[in-house]
């Protein structure tokens, strides 16, 4: 890192696992970029690695993870396990869901920086996500 | 004084006028309208409706092993269920068996898991096939789960002609908006039509296909977009169908539908009234329909999944006793209603008895079942059903100039309506323009959650360790030998099912059907979504 905080926040927002539900990924895209992200949508069935490899492609300050399948503690395990073979340390991770209230604390124990599950408002999204862009891009 | 209600719209944005009058609806209501049972079926596809018969209760029910998902099915059915609706695991909907290593997570989670024709005869061990109907939430993978399910039939002693129930199948509305696709778009088609095709043949008293608006509006779109869309589809099956040399009066009979009831009670109601008088005249129009029943839209009505919310989750059992009543006045032959805690999770057995008991009251206390299409001659409702099927045939039409639904969604254009949409809907809420109560009005610091479904962690396991038993079991020349006649029929041509039926029987297990079905069609990736 630099130091010059960068002029636009990049987000990589990715589907892992098998689950198909892209309307709210899809919403947090949108609302991104008119909050004035630069957003790159991997889309359905991203594996860790291949979310990985866009993050690194990319330059990525937040990676985002939507999913409404249940299966959120092991593809946030198995990324975050890829983040690390890849070296790649400073990259948030978010995830967002179906996401029982239980599993928000596994979530953060895993090292996931924040969780917003069903019911977290847009703009909450936005605002938590870009500040975690910003904490990423300082020096 | 302002004029508010000018800026009053219903949920999909038709304007509203304060009061409605007789002149408020166009002449000659009586022919738009037709007797209950006749076309053009605006007032409902029987002529006795739910006075000689109740819709259909389907809760949607499925989870880890077949032999959980065979004691939820127990207990509905004890609990007053007439009818069953299967949910399959991700797996099992995208073609992997339980022992793929990429899928290990997933198997049992949102859905029972199906791995051979053994798993498919647990499921209903116990439940005579031959007396029930059963609705199937499969799409790519529909021919196999069709064909396991007939073999289990078959293996009951159960004939053929009384195999009852609905198969979802609808391919297209996986590309649109629900996402489990495998083969690329022409190949699914295929597929879709070797089983309708021989479904019309072989299986009389069930629904091979059923079109679908639910997944669409589910994904965001609105209620005129979601008929405009299952109109088009509609289209698109039944010029492939014919293509196959199928006879339009063959298989339309057997068509069935599939609609999303949100929260506009008087536009859900109005909307499937005008759904079916579109089908009708595109039924007997546009193909010609010579018997009665190929114009008549049958539906189920899945209540809204996408309207609940995680915040007093119980504010949810309101919510789908309005919709489940909206199903009920425009006249739905079988409903799910969604447990209170779906926001939250898979729904807990109690919540899935508060979810029928819904339905319960509203058929045996609320009255409503009483008479046939009670909002008829509302100057309101006809008014609203004549608006929505207008602008829902513009729909019809802007995809046909588009060139119809299937390049359309090559393309990702109605994908692009669904997902602004839906946007359009989140910055509402945002805003405060559109009230969500207890989301964006009426906060309760209360944030207490009720007691979730906790999933079984074991289901997987045991899951594998059957499939591992059954493989040990077969005779593996037998399903080698099944599997490339399958292969054969996939590439000359010829309906696949009854091959597919056979390498079932053979042992075959649903993930190596489908690596057959990708060695000859290949798979499709979606467009880049932006």
């Amino acid at each position: 890192m630099t130091g010059a905080r960068r002029p636009r926040a990049k987000i990589v927002l990715a589907k892992p696992g098998l689950d198909g539900h892209d309307r709210g990924i899809k919403v947090v895209g949108m609302a991104l970029r008119d909050a004035g992200a630069e957003v790159v949508y991997l889309g359905l069935h991203q594996t860790a690695e291949q979310i990985v490899h866009a993050a690194l492609a990319e330059d990525a300050d937040v990676i985002g993870l939507s999913v409404l399948s249940g299966v959120h503690l092991d593809v946030s395990q198995e990324l975050i396990k890829a983040c690390h073979a890849a070296q790649l340390d400073d990259v948030a991770i978010v995830v967002g869901g179906t996401i029982p209230p239980a599993d928000v604390t596994r979530l953060r124990q895993l090292g996931v920086r924040d969780v917003m599950p069903v019911g977290t408002a847009i703009d909450d999204v936005v605002d938590r996500i870009l500040t975690l862009a910003a904490e990423e891009t300082r020096p | 004084m302002i004029d508010q209600h000018t800026a009053i719209t219903t949920d999909s944005g038709i304007p509203l006028d304060p009061v409605y009058y007789p002149d408020s609806v166009a002449p000659d209501l009586t022919s738009r309208l037709g007797e209950p049972g006749h076309a053009p079926f605006t007032r409902g596809p029987y002529s006795t409706m739910y006075r000689e018969r109740l819709w259909s209760m389907r809760q949607y029910a499925g989870y880890g092993s077949a032999d959980d998902t065979n004691a939820r099915f127990r207990y509905l059915l004890s609990q007053g269920q007439t009818a069953l609706s299967v949910a399959f695991d991700l797996p099992t909907q995208l073609g992997f068996d339980s022992s793929a290593e990429s899928v290990r997570a997933e198997v049992g989670r949102v859905g029972v898991a199906i791995d051979t024709v053994e798993d498919m005869e647990a499921v209903f061990d116990g439940l005579p096939i031959d007396q029930l109907s059963v609705n199937f939430t499969i799409n790519a993978t529909a021919p196999i789960i069709l064909a396991f399910y007939l073999v289990a039939a078959e293996r009951q002693g159960a004939k053929m002609a009384d195999v009852a129930g609905t198969l979802q199948n609808d391919i297209l509305k996986e590309f649109l908006a629900r996402k489990t696709f495998i083969f690329p778009p022409d190949h699914s088609i295929r597929l879709v039509t070797d089983v309708v095709e021989y479904a019309s043949e072989h299986l009389p008293r069930f629904n091979g296909i059923s079109i679908t608006g639910y997944h669409a509006r589910e994904a965001g779109c609105d209620a005129v977009q979601e008929i405009g869309l299952t109109m088009a589809s509609a289209i698109a099956y039944t010029e492939a169908f014919l293509a196959r040399g199928l006879d339009f009066d063959f298989f339309a009979p057997r068509l069935s539908f599939h609609f999303s009831s949100q929260l506009d009670l008087f536009e859900e109601a109005c909307k499937v009234r005008a759904a079916r008088r579109m089908w009708s005249k595109l039924a007997t129009e546009r193909f010609g329909a010579q018997k009665p029943n190929s114009a008549r839209l049958r539906f189920f009505s899945g209540c809204s999944g996408a309207t609940l919310t995680a915040q007093q989750p119980l504010n949810n059992v309101v919510r789908s006793t309005l919709q489940c009543l909206a199903a009920v006045l425009g006249g739905a032959q079988s409903i799910h209603v969604m447990g209170y805690d779906e926001a939250l999770g898979i729904p807990t057995e109690e919540s899935v008895r508060l979810a029928l008991r819904t339905q319960q009251i509203i058929a045996h206390e609320s009255g409503v079942a009483r008479v046939i299409d009670p909002l008829a001659g509302s100057y309101f409702v006809e008014r609203l059903t004549d608006d929505i099927e207008e602008r829902a045939w513009q729909i019809v039409r802007d995809v046909a100039d588009g060139g119809g639904l299937v390049d359309m969604l090559a393309a990702g254009i109605p994908q692009r309506w669904i997902a602004e949409s839906a946007y359009r809907y989140e910055r509402e809420v945002a805003s405060g323009e559109r009230i969500k109560v207890g989301v964006n009005k009426f906060v309760s610091d209360d944030t207490a959650v009720p007691p979730l479904f906790e999933v079984d962690e074991s289901a997987g396991d045991r899951q594998r360790q059957r499939l591992a038993e059954r493989l040990a079991r077969r005779h593996d020349a037998a399903a080698r030998s099944a599997l490339s006649e399958l292969e054969a029929a996939l590439r000359n041509g010829t309906n696949s099912m009854p091959h597919i039926m056979d390498a079932g029987r053979a042992g075959a297990t649903l993930g190596e059907i489908a690596d057959t079905m990708r060695a000859v069609f290949g798979v499709y990736r979606e467009p880049q979504p932006w």
